[in-house]
């Protein structure tokens, strides 16, 4: 965009966020009664649902199934409203379709799916509104979701994007700072041991500013999990009380 | 859950949760939930849950009718609602509501469509009204109508001046103020009730587990002057003429009486105006 600079002088963002600044999260677990685990967030304008469905029985295909663990089925698809364009398919593009993927391998990674052999966890993501960070919004939901379900896994797992600008990295990019044509950098993280579960970056970048960028990235999860950890305390809390009287 | 007893519908005029044939369950309304459209709302009815989102687009007018602008419905059935919705599951279902709501909607009185004329014959407002079923729990046109009535009410589209130049190339400039919008008049826009028999009673809004026990069901599209717009059988069993005459008086009645609560509880979320705490998901 002409004239709209991503990082000013006095280092405000486009939105007014400094740097390593996040976006204003909100979520809610158990937003729906009929599914195993539910959870909504908010993550500036970017708004997620996530729904689980299991562990029950692998369906369709029986070839699918894994005798020492369980499968996860995970579908990414965007409301068609969600994009500032219309957007015609909701899913079955060739992007949903590497979401889908990418959120399949990142909670293989974290879900103890031993525990529930020749049995499969459904994930489905769906994308309300679209600022930048959808697959993170995507993550942190269905994580939330996981929690909501009761399904165990090592730890929350937590994504953020960042980028960089004029050496400064950018925590949570929104979607004009996305496609300003800088780098951005997804990661997806268990907090706790520092593992990552899924790291992917698009464009270049000098390889000396490869550790900041990470640095950033890990700073922002391990923020956001904090956040994710309170909200499930918060949602537990409210429920016993319910539940108690 | 315990199976449907159709001796209690028989006698004490009640159903499984308490409610009476012609009640409704506890509804939630809320416009304006999704920013990056010109209208939206949210309805639960009960465990069904939908979100409708109307983006208005310029485009070409119909042929037939080059002084009117038109609309194009999508029903997104989400996999949130149920696994089987996966991938292209959810496609049958989706395409047999954006068909009603077409049959519904396509009739000069529901929507004034030359207001949504710009340029007659060249350029007009396309409204696409998109439907994402979240939840379903039954029920699911009554909650589809609502949600599309209140998304309606709630859609602001953009004014439009028209400059023509010399050479006669037409230009559409909007306006610079983003608050210079035109509403739509939704008073005639129809609601929809199904009706479903079971055994020689009919009731309304039935959850799938009645839905599971009914022969066969009524839609009935009304305005709120009381006039039918559409009306379709759906299910496998047959219905007999008296049995569809009854429900289509039930019907009549009890879409008329829809209308008046549904645009005073409009009416008033827009009243709070900017004061209004926005809820959405939540709750």
């Amino acid at each position: 965009m002409a004239g709209l600079e991503l990082l000013s002088d006095q280092g405000y963002r486009l939105d007014g966020r400094r740097a390593a600044e996040l976006r204003k999260v909100q979520a809610r677990m158990g937003v729906f009664a009929q599914a195993d685990g539910s959870a909504y967030i908010e993550q500036g304008n970017t708004r997620a649902l996530a729904v689980v469905y299991g562990p029950h029985e692998v369906r369709g295909s029986r070839s699918k199934t894994l005798h020492d663990r369980a499968v996860i089925n995970c579908q990414y698809s965007m409301a068609t409203f969600s994009t500032a364009e219309r957007k015609r398919r909701p899913h079955g593009d060739r992007k949903s379709s590497e979401m889908s993927l990418h959120l399949k391998q990142t909670f293989e990674a974290a879900v103890l799916t031993q525990l529930y052999p020749r049995s499969q966890i459904d994930i489905y993501v769906k994308i309300l509104q679209s600022d930048g960070g959808n697959y993170s919004a995507c993550v942190n939901a269905a994580t939330l979701a996981l929690v909501d379900a009761g399904i165990p896994m090592r730890d929350y797992v937590c994504a953020c994007t960042a980028g960089f600008v004029e050496d400064t990295p950018l925590a949570d990019l929104c979607h004009a700072e996305e496609s300003g044509g800088g780098t951005t950098l997804a990661l997806a993280l268990l907090p706790r041991s520092e593992n990552i579960a899924l790291v992917q970056m698009d464009a270049r970048l000098h390889q000396d500013h490869l550790d900041a960028l990470m640095e950033a990235a890990m700073m922002a999860c391990k923020g956001l999990s904090k956040v994710l950890d309170s909200v499930v305390r918060q949602h537990l809390q409210e429920v016993s009380v319910l539940t108690r009287e | 859950p315990p199976p449907v007893s159709l001796s209690s519908l028989h006698v004490d005029d009640l159903r499984v949760d308490g409610r009476g044939c012609e009640d409704y369950r506890h509804m939630e309304i809320e416009t304006d939930v999704v920013s990056n459209t010109d209208g939206s709302a949210k309805v639960s009815l009960g465990h069904t849950d939908i979100l409708v989102g109307i983006k208005a687009e310029i485009g070409k007018p119909r042929p037939m009718v080059p002084d009117e602008g038109y609309l194009e419905f999508f029903v997104d059935c989400s996999a949130n609602a149920t696994p089987e919705f996966e991938g292209r599951g959810g496609e049958e279902l989706g395409v047999e509501l954006s068909n009603t709501l077409y049959k519904v909607f396509n009739n000069r009185h529901s929507l004034d469509l030359r207001s949504l004329c710009i340029c007659p014959g060249e350029h007009c407002w396309v409204l696409y009204v998109d439907v994402l079923l979240l939840q379903c729990d039954g029920n699911l046109f009554d909650a589809m109508s609502i949600a599309i009535k209140a998304a309606l009410f709630n859609t602001r589209i953009p004014k439009v001046h028209i400059s023509e130049d010399e050479e006669g190339v037409k230009e559409i400039e909007l306006s610079d103020d983003p608050y210079d919008c035109m509403r739509l008049n939704v008073e005639n826009v129809p609601c929809i009730v199904t009706l479903c028999k079971i055994a020689h009673r009919h009731v309304v809004d039935a959850t799938l587990q009645e839905k599971a026990c009914s022969v066969a069901s009524l839609l009935i599209s009304v305005t709120h002057k009381g006039m039918v717009t559409c009306v379709r059988k759906l299910g496998r069993g047959s219905l007999d003429p008296d049995s569809i005459f009854e429900m289509t008086e039930t019907g009549k009645r009890v879409g008329k009486a829809l209308h008046a609560p549904l645009m005073e509880l409009l009416q008033k979320e827009e009243s709070l105006g900017k004061k209004r705490q926005k809820v959405g998901f939540l709750a």
